[in-house]
């Protein structure tokens, strides 16, 4: 295994997704079988090769420093699970 | 001929004589949805009344002697990954359930305003990852070729409601083969164009320096004409190309004669289903017969291209889906006791399987301490993949392969076995990673009648010699008038 | 060991909100103040596919601050993303500059213990804000406002090299004074925006390794900034005299308990999984940006500090308070262009102006008083037409309404009468009316001598010129 059960459960809290014992173990037997087919990568030897980060062959692209109307506040809350006033509701963050 | 099985560009010469009108034409549609949607299950979302309006006023247009563009009244449909204002837009996820779009992305404000009326959002894999649309947070597509098989993906709605005769053509997205894959198993032209000649803005990212929209059409010359609309630089897209996009129309019948085109060695391995493996032999002997020098060309890094484009799109998907949070819209879990598990349960619930492999795979890729063996080893890689084309497009100026190493499969075949699903993109993703060019085009059937696909690739901003190609291809064949036996 | 046997190591990170119209990837205002998510976008709200395009003005703000802080300016920069959840960063990364900043390796010239200190700036870099978020204990919610989400902010980074509290907040003073000079920033730490983090260790005196460093957050005044880190500076000695060791972590600041305590969280260690933003080609400055920066950057404040204290011939503290500002230096300048003497000029700035600027705050930009008519005033002054306490009444009277000195002067009869003949006769009159005190100052008795200027002063009604009082009356009482 690439993977301990540890990394598995670590990765999953940085990505915030809650996996259940099972989701566990099918994560960890499935990414260390994809990771293990990525070490063919290793193969290579790209010491001095620059990487590509971007697929833009294009000039950069600027805005004008314009401030004009924002989205109406209705339509930017339209879609929240919760609101107050004109405000998004989470639950308390300082726990 | 029935009037739902024209190509875009035969029914706007109908609708500029006058024989036909455009709500004929998308009620046409309609209809054509209410009788093999059931079956083939392309929509997520119909929007008869928006499709309608819009076809009325091209109509009206139309009776003023105005029409907005020579596409004006010709119903398409959309990948749900596109945008919509005031229609909902799920991106094939549980996670947007619920969730309407507060504005419509570049490509469909372009659409709108050139006057196609949108039949409705087409359904797709989840976050546009998969090559068979079960991924999707809803349920399967079916390939109108043989129904107990997929129509591929992630744009498999876009394919199957072209392929079935409920639109005349559609938008989709390729990030690794997503337009072109699904094309080649429904017998369509799915065109991913060079990084940047189309707008990504209001198109939910599922890898942004790999995503593009394209069209899926019947034809070459339909696919020339859809991807005119939307091929513009955009203010609102850093990456969008600062070029003029030529007339993809004008020099379409200019034919292979005095072009050279490549058979990348490497695109033709063990393993691949004969059949394809012939159809493309046989398509490359045809465009020597018409007057192209076709020549063995190698792209050596072809074997390390899966590897790296695995590691570079689940890397920047864990990112770009961290936004789905259950704060300010789609799903959350209500029941969350405090803040933490706000975040959890609602991603738990509202991602699919496919796409928390592939945020986990990508957050472990850019995490402390792997970020350099992954990571940054795959952009490197990334870098020899691009020089791999820079250098063949020295001596070719097309290259030409399958497009997927089998053709359509059965449903639930590959479900359980990532890995062998990630294979089924081995020949489109590298065209993705170098940000080039690519076209997928009919080139027969299988003995059991499932279509087989030929790829184009072309240099970069060269799209309309890569539809040249595919044209001089397609006017040899009747591949394009054949509908599936739905 | 004693806490004197320790030396203490400070670095700053600064973050100042620049003031542009508009955010940094969108087109929504940067107006402070307005109700809950009334600035948002698509983009600022991090809707499903949006993307950020970068507003020009923000790199020429960057560019024109690490000039003054004598950067070198990297022609090409590139964007990260840095991952991490919170309900107030809506995309769920920060766009932001990591490992290509825009300026590095900088300087800022402060005025430290043993005299001018260079603190090296390591790097200067731009990103964007996050969103605000209110927390209600009661109901146990937080409410997340993303007004702020998108304003542009440079981050400005010194190398440890702030040896005491005091250092750290002169050096947080010199920042701010720069970067308002440069118009980048409105120097508001009240209002956030202008940010201050500080990372602070400890280490024997003389000793060249240094310390595990902790970070100090919430230091939002000069005060609490110098506080905060003469409390950890204390605890951390006390840790190492006790035999403990100092952990890497992260601190607040708690202005209320007057303490810092750890912020350490149950949650796994920050892991930002930064990355090359896709959605934004490298930045690429063309000589014509830079050129152009360079060409507005303006006269620094100690360049100008310097000048003030050779061209006007000032008192190094009066040069310092002056330049502080740099409308208060410009308008310093536009008086002193009419009027000659400038100690005494600083002398009224520094006295009466800054009374009046304190009693009723206004921008100096709103001053009433134009530079003319402050200079005629003092001239007034000089040549003895009013007295200085009536100098003040008019200055006043001048900063309330903008009217002109003569006018004042005028209306409310402050001129002083320095008529030799008038006074002459007041002063005949007097010393006619008192013989006896007359006497007594001629055999010697001189304390009378102010009797007689009191007396004179009465009938003038405080009016006349002292000067003239005291030179005619010695002249006729002899003596």
């Amino acid at each position: 295994m690439r993977l301990t059960l540890e990394q598995v459960r670590h990765v999953a809290g940085l990505a915030r997704l809650k996996l259940g014992p099972e989701e566990e173990q099918r994560y960890q037997q499935q990414l260390s079988a994809i990771l293990e087919a990525m070490e063919k990568l290793r193969e290579l030897d790209t010491e001095s090769v620059e990487p590509t980060s971007h697929s833009t062959l294009s000039g950069f692209l600027w805005r004008e420093d314009l401030s004009r109307q924002s989205l109406e506040v209705e339509k930017a809350l339209a879609n929240a699970p919760e609101k107050v006033g004109t405000a998004f509701s989470v639950p308390k963050i300082i726990e | 001929m029935q009037l739902f099985e024209l190509s875009m560009l035969e029914l706007a010469s109908k609708l500029a004589s006058g024989e036909v009108s455009s709500v004929e034409a998308t009620r046409a549609c309609l209809r054509r949805v209410a009788e093999v949607d059931g079956k083939v299950k392309a929509f997520l979302h119909v929007d008869e009344k928006g499709a309608l309006a819009a076809a009325e006023a091209s109509d009206a247009r139309r009776k003023g002697g105005k029409p907005a563009g020579p596409l004006d009244g010709v119903p398409v449909g959309l990948k749900d990954i596109f945008l919509t204002e005031g229609l909902p837009t799920t991106c094939g996820s549980r996670i947007l359930e619920g969730f309407v779009a507060p504005y419509d992305g570049t490509v469909v404000r372009l659409l709108k305003e050139a006057g196609l009326p949108i039949v409705g959002k087409l359904n797709q894999d989840e976050f546009a990852m998969g090559s068979s649309t079960e991924a999707s947070g809803f349920f399967p597509t079916r390939n109108p070729y043989d129904l107990s098989r997929t129509p591929g993906g992630s744009s498999g709605g876009s394919a199957a409601a072209v392929a079935a005769g409920e639109v005349f053509g559609a938008l989709g997205t390729d990030t690794g083969g997503s337009i072109r894959q699904p094309a080649a198993l429904t017998n369509l032209v799915g065109l991913k164009p060079t990084y940047g000649r189309v707008s990504r803005y209001g198109v939910i990212a599922f890898a942004s320096s790999l995503d593009q929209v394209g069209p899926l059409c019947r034809t070459v010359a339909d696919a020339a004409a859809l991807l005119q609309v939307i091929a513009r630089h955009d203010p609102l897209d850093s990456t969008s190309a600062q070029l003029p996009s030529p007339d993809y129309l004008a020099g379409l019948e200019g034919g292979v004669a005095g072009l050279t085109l490549g058979l990348p060695r490497e695109y033709f391995v063990e393993g691949m289903d004969q059949e394809v493996e012939r159809a493309v032999r046989a398509a490359a002997e045809e465009l020597r017969r018409l007057g192209a020098k076709v020549v063995d060309t190698s792209l050596p890094h072809t074997r390390y291209a899966l590897a790296t484009y695995y590691l570079i799109a689940p890397a920047e998907a864990s990112s770009n889906l961290a936004r789905y949070d259950g704060i300010r819209y789609g799903l959350r879990a209500a029941d969350a006791k405090g803040l933490r598990e706000l975040y959890a349960l609602t991603r738990e619930r509202g991602f699919g399987p496919e796409v928390k492999r592939r945020i986990m795979l990508g957050t472990y890729a850019l995490s402390a301490g792997y970020y350099e063996a992954y990571y940054l080893k795959a952009q490197k890689v990334r870098t020899l993949i691009r020089r791999d084309f820079e250098q063949a497009f020295k001596q070719v100026d097309a290259i030409i392969s399958p497009t997927s190493p089998v053709a359509a499969f059965k449903l639930g075949e590959k479900v359980d076995d990532p890995l062998a699903m990630y294979l089924m993109d081995v020949f489109t993703l590298p065209c993705n990673l170098a940000g080039l060019p690519g076209m997928s085009l009919p080139c027969g059937f299988t003995a059991s009648g499932l279509p087989i696909g030929l790829q184009v690739l072309g240099r970069p901003y060269d799209e309309a010699r890569v539809l040249r190609v595919g044209r001089a291809f397609e006017r040899e064949h009747d591949f394009a008038k054949r509908r599936p036996p739905l | 060991m004693s806490a004197s046997d320790f030396q203490p190591v400070i670095g700053l990170e600064v973050h100042a909100q620049l003031l542009t119209r508009s955010k940094i990837f969108c087109s929504c205002s940067t107006e402070f103040g307005a109700p809950p998510n009334h600035h948002t976008c698509p983009v600022c709200l991090g809707l499903p596919g949006v993307l950020p395009v970068l507003n020009r003005r923000v790199v020429e703000m960057a560019v024109l601050t690490g000039l003054a802080l004598g950067c070198e300016i990297q022609r090409r920069s590139v964007w990260s993303r840095k991952n991490y959840f919170y309900p107030d960063l809506p995309k769920g990364y920060q766009i932001t500059q990591y490992d290509q900043p825009i300026c590095e390796q900088g300087r800022l010239l402060i005025d430290g213990e043993g005299g001018e200190r260079a603190i090296r700036i390591r790097r200067v870099h731009m990103e964007e804000d996050a969103g605000k978020s209110v927390h209600d204990p009661v109901r146990g919610i937080s409410l997340v406002d993303l007004n702020r989400a998108g304003v542009p902010l440079l981050e400005i980074v010194s190398e440890p090299d702030l040896r005491s509290p005091e250092e750290a907040a002169e050096y947080m003073r010199s920042l701010r004074d720069l970067l308002v000079y440069l118009g980048v920033n409105d120097g508001n730490l009240e209002e956030g925006s202008l940010r201050c983090d500080a990372n602070v260790s400890v280490m024997p005196k003389g000793s060249a390794q240094l310390g595990t460093r902790t970070e100090l957050k919430n230091l939002n005044s000069y005060r609490f900034l110098q506080k905060a880190i003469e409390l950890e500076i204390a605890r951390q000695v006390l840790v190492l005299e006790s035999g403990g060791k100092v952990e890497q972590e992260t601190r607040l600041f708690d202005a209320e308990r007057g303490e810092t305590r750890s912020m350490r969280s149950k949650e796994e260690a920050h892991d930002y999984r930064y990355f090359p933003e896709p959605d934004l080609p490298p930045l690429v400055l063309d000589e014509g940006l830079v050129e152009a920066q360079a060409k507005a950057l303006p006269e620094l404040p100690r360049a100008k500090l310097e000048r003030f204290r050779t061209q006007y011939g000032l008192p190094a503290y009066d040069a310092k308070l002056l330049t502080s500002e740099r409308p208060l230096a410009d308008y310093f300048e536009a008086v002193a262009a009419g009027y000659r003497d400038y100690k005494k000029l600083s002398n009224w700035f520094l006295g009466e102006l800054l009374r009046l600027l304190k009693e009723q705050p206004t921008p100096i930009a709103a001053l009433k008083i134009g530079p003319g008519h402050f200079a005629a005033l003092l001239s007034s002054v000089d040549r003895g037409e009013i007295s200085a306490g009536a100098g003040k009444e008019v200055l006043a009277e001048m900063f309330r309404t903008g009217a002109a000195p003569q006018t004042v002067i005028a209306e409310r009869g402050l001129a002083q009468v320095s008529d030799q003949s008038a006074i002459e006769a007041l002063v005949d009159e007097v010393l006619a009316k008192n013989p006896s005190e007359a006497e007594k100052y001629r055999a010697g008795k001189r304390q009378v001598f102010g009797f007689f200027v009191g007396q004179v002063m009465k009938a003038m009604k405080g009016k006349a010129n002292p000067q003239v009082v005291n030179e005619l009356l010695r002249k006729k009482l002899g003596g």
